[in-house]
């Protein structure tokens, strides 16, 4: 069985490795959120968000001119149609109701892509709620029309000058400043990363979307289980969403797509199942790109979603125990992957999504398979990353 | 005797403890630093062991972790360097790092080592007491080391008393809802916390930490607790120094004056 125990691991994989300071919240947040998030009232409200703020349920598309490309049956879940344009939002809506319900007064959130800080952004406008997003220096530059949404929406956003500057950072440096505002904020984690409860909260959040597939999926083939689901897997969060409802089911494949950057023996790589070995970051324990002395090493995407030293516990324990098959693909094939889907099926994916569209080359499958990629975005961000490669 | 336990079994008053970061400014500073310290008259000396990602840390010690990670330093390196150091330092060194390093050398190799060159106690702010208390105490105990746990303003009572149940060396007490060196000054509401934590009568000494920097704030926090431990401000102080002996000397006479 794939589930987190009550000490928040899978596995070998999760807990709350955190600084004292920090307890209080964590331990507030641990004691109250199943209980709200079980209560009809949390319920309705989030339904009833996801439904006509969002726009759930998200299509299951039957992609006919990809399938006919690759020899499958191939359908594409559409979280890049969801409300600022990727699965991001599913999680800051369920956890913005929580932040109210527990009596939170401001909001802070990493990102990476930007997708998440708009989406957290965004849900702090809609509750009139006080909204910093922390983001590295280097995503603040590739990622601009974001930074600009989220400032439009009203969110501060505050650029991580660390490291790398990129998401790891400004993971960082939220939890610097959860530490700092311990009493009246509410830390929104993007990913199914963090200390104990955050990933399988967050995964939660994100369940609806393995939810959804599987109706869709008996009124569209008579059966609720594809053959194989493709995720890319940054933290992993639209991953563990479209995997949620089959961890258990073993004759669904489960396929997680890494970043590998510009190779993964290149140095600038992000490919954490190949690269990584086990350790603590960001308050659990899973697999992360670390040097043989315990410092973590600076991840290379062209994704700023994906560009992240570890993944989330839950994935380190599917590769583990080998439920996942994980892959890594390099920052052309992606982008060639993403002008792919543009031309076969006129959308336009987001680079971290485009990552999952060229897991299909480096997987074997049957031509009769029912194949569902999770399209966890739009490519809308990434018009710049797409006119600086220019290969289209 | 473990030598924490003798100090404050001698000093209960305005024990003043000094983090500085390994490594920093320069790689071979380690133990010049050190006995500097002990020369200038503090009562514990705190390596901080370098980690990429210091979550607990404000700006100064993230800057000083970075660089000295870039000049070399590692825990192989300075394992290497603490050979042979109780030969010139008596007083007592406690090593403070954060988990993943340490579970990288391996968590009863990293013990053994500690106790193989003299080190008296840990702090390791991300290893949270069920974790220590479920996986690493008996590994502490075995070699002699005394752990030691942080506590907040948002600590709760009941939390406190656990903490002070489940260790024998000292407490310390985060000063407010802060990174370390995030604030200058002490104020009422911290006082506030002080004296809350002073009532409980815990068994264990504690000693006041972060934005700690000067005379005055060392005077005012030991007036509510055994002492205090400074780490951004000697981190400041030692940066740019041409003369690592004699600023340190100077600084440390400057907080030690009454
Ligand atoms: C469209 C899109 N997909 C995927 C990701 C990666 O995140 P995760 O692995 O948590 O789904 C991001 C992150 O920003 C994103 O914007």
């Amino acid at each position: 069985m794939i589930r987190v125990d009550e000490k928040g691991f899978y596995g070998k994989f999760g807990g709350a490795y955190i600084p004292e300071m920090l307890h209080p919240n964590i331990e507030e947040l641990r004691d109250n959120y199943e209980s709200i998030v079980a209560s009809e009232e949390f319920q309705q409200e989030f339904q009833l968000l996801l439904r006509d703020f969002v726009g759930r349920p998200t299509p299951l598309y039957f992609a006919s001119r990809l399938s006919e490309t690759f020899g499958a049956k191939i359908y594409l879940k559409r979280e890049d149609l969801c409300h600022t344009g990727a699965h991001k939002v599913n999680n800051t809506i369920g956890q913005i109701i929580l932040a109210k319900k527990l009596g939170k007064k401001r909001i802070i959130a990493e990102t990476g892509a930007g997708q998440h800080g708009v989406a957290t952004a965004t849900v702090c406008a809609l509750m009139g709620m006080d909204c910093t997003v922390y983001m590295g220096e280097l995503d603040i530059e590739r990622q601009r029309p974001n930074v600009e949404r989220m400032k439009i929406l009203g969110a501060k956003v505050v650029p991580a000058t660390s490291g790398s500057k990129t998401l790891k950072d400004a993971t960082n440096e939220a939890m610097r400043q959860w530490i700092n505002n311990p009493v009246d904020t509410h830390y929104i984690i993007g990913s199914v990363v963090g200390p104990h409860p955050y990933p399988e909260m967050v995964a939660r959040f994100q369940s609806v979307i393995s939810e959804e597939m599987k109706w869709q999926l008996k009124e569209k083939e008579g059966r609720e289980n594809p053959d194989l689901v493709i995720a890319c897997v940054g933290g992993g969060s639209n991953a563990a969403g479209a995997f949620y409802h089959y961890y258990n089911t073993p004759d669904v494949r489960l396929i997680a797509a890494e970043a590998a950057g510009m190779g993964i023996s290149s140095g600038k790589s992000a490919a954490t199942t190949v690269l990584g070995t086990p350790g603590i970051l960001h308050g659990s324990k899973t697999i992360l790109m670390q040097t043989e002395d315990g410092q973590v090493v600076e991840p290379h995407s062209i994704s700023a979603g994906l560009d992240y030293p570890g993944i989330g516990p839950v994935h380190a324990h599917l590769f583990d125990i080998g439920r996942g098959e994980f892959v890594a693909v390099e920052d052309e094939d992606a982008m060639k992957a993403g002008i792919l889907l543009s031309r076969t099926e006129g959308i336009i994916p987001a680079i971290e999504t485009a990552h999952a569209i060229h897991a299909l080359n480096l997987i074997e499958y049957r031509s009769d398979d029912v194949i569902v990629i999770n399209l966890s975005g739009r490519g809308d961000k990434d018009l710049e990353t797409y006119i600086k490669w220019g290969g289209y | 005797m473990n030598r924490i336990h003798y100090l404050f079994n001698n000093k209960k008053e305005r024990v003043l403890s000094i983090y500085f970061t390994a490594g920093f400014p320069h790689l071979e500073d380690t133990i010049l630093v050190m006995e500097a310290i002990q020369a200038g008259g503090a009562d514990i000396i705190e390596i901080g062991v370098p980690y990429s990602d210091p979550i607990a840390d404000g700006p100064t010690i993230q800057d000083s972790n970075k660089i000295a990670l870039d000049n070399g330093m590692s825990m192989k390196v300075l394992f290497e360097q603490l050979k042979g150091f109780r030969a010139k330092i008596h007083i007592p060194v406690v090593l403070m790092g954060y988990l993943n390093p340490i579970i990288q050398f391996g968590m009863e190799d990293f013990c053994k080592k500690c106790k193989e060159v003299g080190i008296d106690g840990l702090i390791v702010p991300d290893l949270p007491m069920q974790q220590y208390l479920d996986e690493f105490k008996s590994l502490f105990e075995e070699y002699g080391l005394v752990n030691t746990f942080l506590i907040s303003p948002q600590t709760s009572e009941k939390r406190i008393r656990e903490i002070d149940e489940n260790t024998d060396g000292f407490i310390y007490m985060v000063s407010s809802h802060a990174i370390t060196g995030a604030k200058s000054g002490i104020s009422e509401e911290q006082i506030i916390y002080f004296k809350r934590v002073q009532e409980m009568n815990l068994k264990n000494p504690r000693l006041i930490g972060f934005g700690i920097s000067d005379a005055e704030t060392f005077t005012t926090a030991s007036r509510y607790s055994h002492g205090a431990i400074i780490g951004s401000a000697f981190i400041k102080t030692v940066k740019d120094s041409k003369n690592l002996s004699e600023d340190i000397k100077n600084y440390l006479q400057s907080v030690l004056k009454n």
